[in-house]
């Protein structure tokens, strides 16, 4: 969720699930905590291929969690629906399952610190009320430049998508947030083929209007990825410098972040929970978690329990900082939360997690990283991150595809094995990060960076 | 059934969805009411009532698809999504009555106690036994979380054609894992189970009944024989894979080949391939949604066609692939009951339900002996797949080192890397010792659906493995 009270406009606007969610939390009894998280949203997905709609999805949906606490149990249910009936049985049911937790003398909602909320622009009428139509035209289109992109290039789809999304909480310990959001996003799969085998690639671009979306550079990088990829073969294992490309990069950083992760820290499930304060990495590298940064495709007002969110240092000159955390991680840390609460929606109670990381940017973009490389490996590509990344006992290990670097240039492309190492001493073999940080539709950014010394597994 | 919606409502909504001239329309209507779980830290966290319906209306004209949902099942709400949904598959008008067959109901599992009648006390109490028997496998075992999960879903699915069909889905399920913590740092262990049936999968007696506790100890056993382990091999190798636990392996190395929606996009290094011989004259594979209590299965798919048993490799030669709705009047052909989703939410798109590869005639014991030196993959992870290369990638999650026909050295975690059509040809030896796997969840564009999986021991000549080394 995202955004805030404060103008009298957002409050009128707000106030429909702030009055549901206001509502069960009068329903509280005498020594019970109530949150009642209520949102509503919905998506359009557009899919062209061959120049014909495939399909076109739009999805709403609303409902409601509620999470009771009383004598240090906790109860919680859901429901898919805001119908008044339906709700008063989801807190019945959130009450009734109070009876089944264990005591925990940390148990409790967060409670308001103070932190004021950094008013960002997240909403968008322009994309509220962007045509139907333009939509279906801005997969075409960016079909159709993939096309023109490379004549080898053939389309597995090419897609427009956007969400927006309101939802407000308010709970016993007077946190009282609603906000909302929009954002846009294009993608496009290719295909391509040479006669003897097909390599695959994909281009996007996000934006919080559908003016901002670079359909040019989708398609271009589209159209690269696939083709510069024909003619790979099975390189031999070896050791040796790899540049991640930036996406690559981001989902490197999300695994990193689940180690950084307040609650794995007090369950005793990181790799890192006894090092703050340690050198984890080389003295260049910062890595912030920054919701407020509107650059962040995931950027927001408040996390999931209604606390704002705010800019933490997770790794500053090298050294580990801080964990992130929410309100329950924190009281068992003897801390306060970070406002790192996570909600996958309605349906569940918020975890902790990093909600929009950047690595700091270093001086040189990829061409002249990659200029200063004598043999090393561009990784455009790795898959298997959630069977071979094992974040508690660091081992890291994932099947790539890319291009090998020779003299300083893009040499042969290679596919069909795997690079591996573990996850701490992949921070302390960082050598760079690059200068050119791309904002992608997840919970990180991208940016190039070089880590030396990864085994490849090929013949 | 009939209360989910009356068929009445149903007809009037589908033709409602036809009104801009389109050629099909389809409602999908669920009800799920679910309960969990959690455990962790030696706390029972929280337990969780969900509660999720709604339908999904889906309108087809020529090769365009418009799909919309709601939550709200009164004739106002499916009258708005069924607009909506036309409105996005065509822009014309026309006018079609649409009168529904029969209800087709059949059964594939039989469930004897409805987990919504067992106490939520006993399913609080089934993790407590859980935790102790993790905690008490060793004193290196330092942390155990541990979930339970069940749900029962009542689905109703008509189309334009005439079909009605309903079903009513419960499933119970646990994971566990357990955390070791030793000199080397920490390691993990990780157990499941799974199944279409009630809660006697709890119960002595039952066929179903699994033994949470001893999957307890099993997790913590995993994760207690990696604090020895030594980083895995990197390089090609000879990999012996045990019975039940990789059938992920043939789920990605050609069972996502096998959809016909890649299949007609010429996005699979499968396509025009049938009657060819595709993987060894021993691989027989069998997508079976109809295996009573098992995790894929269902007695209807999501677009109302029964579920069936079909064979899609025969003795190495390609079959058949599998089939939805959309993809198979293409192709002017009958479905294969492999039309799923997610939920009322999703698009349906072919997937798979529990994928197999039947027995061969190798004593397992044999296989290991025969290879001189590999690796024994004892539980495999997850995996994925780029269907249009073959190239794929699955965990190991327990592995041995197999030096001079023994297993020997447990080995760290990695993944494995091969190429579909290639590690198809390279199975050389097929045990007789077939089992299926644990309960999966199969991802393919953003949805979720569960899968079941199994095959017997069997090597593969030369797989990669990803460690670090040399």
């Amino acid at each position: 969720m995202t955004g805030t009270t404060g103008t009298p406009s957002t409050t009128a606007l707000g106030s429909e699930l702030l009055d549901i969610a206001d509502r069960v939390v009068a329903q509280a009894r005498p020594g019970e905590q109530v949150e009642a998280f209520v949102a509503r949203g919905g998506d359009t997905s557009v899919r062209v291929y061959q120049g014909e709609v495939e399909h076109f999805v739009s999805a709403r949906s609303e409902g409601i969690g509620i999470r009771v606490i009383r004598d240090g149990r906790t109860g919680f249910a859901y429901a898919g629906t805001l119908d008044e009936e339906a709700i008063g049985e989801v807190l019945a049911e959130a009450r009734d399952n109070v009876e089944f937790g264990t005591v925990d003398e940390w148990a409790g909602l967060a409670e308001p610190d103070g932190v004021p909320v950094t008013d960002q622009q997240l909403w968008n009428d322009e994309l509220a009320e962007f045509p139907t139509e333009r939509k279906i035209d801005l997969a075409m289109e960016l079909e159709r430049l993939t096309l023109a992109a490379d004549g080898r290039v053939r389309i597995d789809d090419s897609n427009y998508a956007d969400a927006y999304g309101e939802a407000a909480v308010a709970t016993t310990t007077g946190i009282r947030q609603w906000g909302r959001e929009n954002g846009c996003y294009v993608t496009v799969g290719t295909l391509a083929d040479d006669g003897s085998e097909t390599q695959t690639g994909y281009g996007f671009s996000v934006g919080r209007t559908a003016t901002a979306l670079d359909l040019e550079r989708a398609a271009r990088d589209a159209a690269d990825r696939a083709t510069r990829l024909l003619g790979a073969t099975k390189p031999s294992s070896r050791r040796t410098t790899v540049v991640l490309d930036p996406l690559v990069t981001a989902q490197f950083l999300s695994v990193i972040s689940s180690t950084l992760n307040g609650e794995a820290v007090v369950k005793g499930r990181s790799l890192f929970k006894d090092r703050l304060g340690d050198e984890i990495a080389p003295a260049f590298v910062h890595l912030v978690d920054d919701p407020t940064n509107p650059l962040a495709y995931t950027a927001t007002d408040v996390d999931g329990e209604g606390l704002a969110a705010r800019r933490n240092v997770l790794i500053g000159d090298g050294v580990l900082q801080q964990f992130t955390h929410n309100s329950y991680s924190a009281r068992r840390s003897n801390t306060l939360s970070t406002g790192n609460a996570i909600r996958g929606g309605f349906a569940g109670t918020p975890g902790v997690g990093a909600l929009a990381l950047q690595l700091q940017p270093g001086a040189r973009l990829q061409a002249e990283i990659i200029a200063g490389i004598d043999d090393g490996l561009l990784v455009q590509d790795v898959t298997g991150i959630h069977s071979g990344v094992n974040p508690i006992s660091g081992d890291f290990s994932t099947g790539a595809a890319g291009l090998m670097i020779r003299g300083g240039a893009l040499a042969e492309p290679v596919r069909e094995f795997t690079i591996a190492s573990t996850l701490q001493r992949m921070l302390l073999d960082i050598v760079e990060v690059g200068a050119d940080v791309d904002w992608l539709p997840m919970r990180a950014a991208g940016v190039s960076l070089v880590i030396g010394d990864v085994t490849m597994s090929g013949v | 059934m009939t209360d989910l919606i009356d068929s009445e409502l149903v007809e009037r909504t589908l033709a409602a969805a036809l009104r801009t001239g389109a050629d099909f329309a389809e409602i999908y209507a669920e009800d799920k009411r679910s309960t969990s779980v959690s455990l962790d830290d030696g706390r029972v966290e929280q337990v969780t009532s969900g509660r999720d319906r709604g339908a999904g209306i889906r309108v087809i004209k020529g090769d365009t698809t418009g799909f919309a949902h709601t939550s709200d099942l009164s004739a106002g709400g499916l009258a708005a999504a069924a607009s909506a949904a036309a409105a996005a598959a065509s822009q014309g008008t026309g006018t079609r009555t649409v009168a529904l067959g029969p209800t087709q109901q059949r059964t594939v599992n039989d469930v004897a106690t409805p987990p919504e009648t067992v106490p939520k006390a006993a399913k609080v109490e089934l993790l407590g036994r859980i935790d102790d028997a993790a905690r008490s496998a060793g004193s290196a075992i330092v942390q155990v979380s541990a979930g339970y999960g069940d749900s029962r879903k009542r689905v109703l699915v008509a189309n334009s054609d005439g079909l009605i069909a309903t079903d009513d889905v419960v499933r119970v399920m646990v994971r566990i894992s357990a955390v070791a913590s030793g000199d080397t740092g920490m390691q993990t262990g990780f157990e499941s189970m799974g199944h279409t049936v009630g809660w006697e999968a709890f119960e002595a007696g039952s066929k179903w009944h699994v033994d949470v506790e001893e999957l307890a100890r099993e997790a913590a056993r995993q994760a207690l024989v990696k604090l020895v382990a030594r980083p895995a091999p990197s390089g090609a190798m000879p990999v012996v894979i045990r019975n039940g636990t990789g059938g992920v392996l043939f789920h990605e190395a050609c069972g996502h080949g096998l959809e016909a929606d890649h299949i007609q996009k010429g996005a699979s290094v499968y396509a025009g391939k049938v009657g060819e011989l595709v993987a060894s004259p021993l691989v027989t594979l069998v997508d079976d949604g109809t295996m009573a209590g098992e995790w894929g299965t269902l007695a209807i798919d999501d677009e109302g066609h029964p579920t069936q048993r079909n064979v899609l490799i025969e003795n190495g030669v390609l079959t058949d692939y599998m089939w939805d709705y959309l993809r198979s009047r293409k192709e002017g052909r009958a479905p294969s009951g492999n039309g799923r989703r997610q939920s009322y939410m999703h698009l349906p798109m072919v997937r798979m339900t529990n994928t197999f590869v039947l027995d061969g005639t190798d004593d397992p014991d044999d296989i290991v002996a025969a290879t001189d030196h590999g690796v024994y993959v004892s539980h495999l992870g997850g995996g994925s797949v780029n269907t249009a290369t073959g190239d794929f990638v699955f965990g190991m999650r327990e592995a041995y080192l197999i030096e001079n026909g023994e297993i020997t050295e447990p080995l760290r975690e990695g993944n494995l890397i091969g190429n579909g059509p290639q590690v198809l040809r390279d199975i050389d030896l097929l045990g007789n010792d077939f089992a299926m796997g644990n309960p999966g969840t199969c991802g393919k564009d953003g949805q979720g659906v569960p899968v079941g999986d199994g095959q017997p021991t069997l090597r593969v000549k030369s797989l990669t493995i990803g460690g670090t080394a040399g």
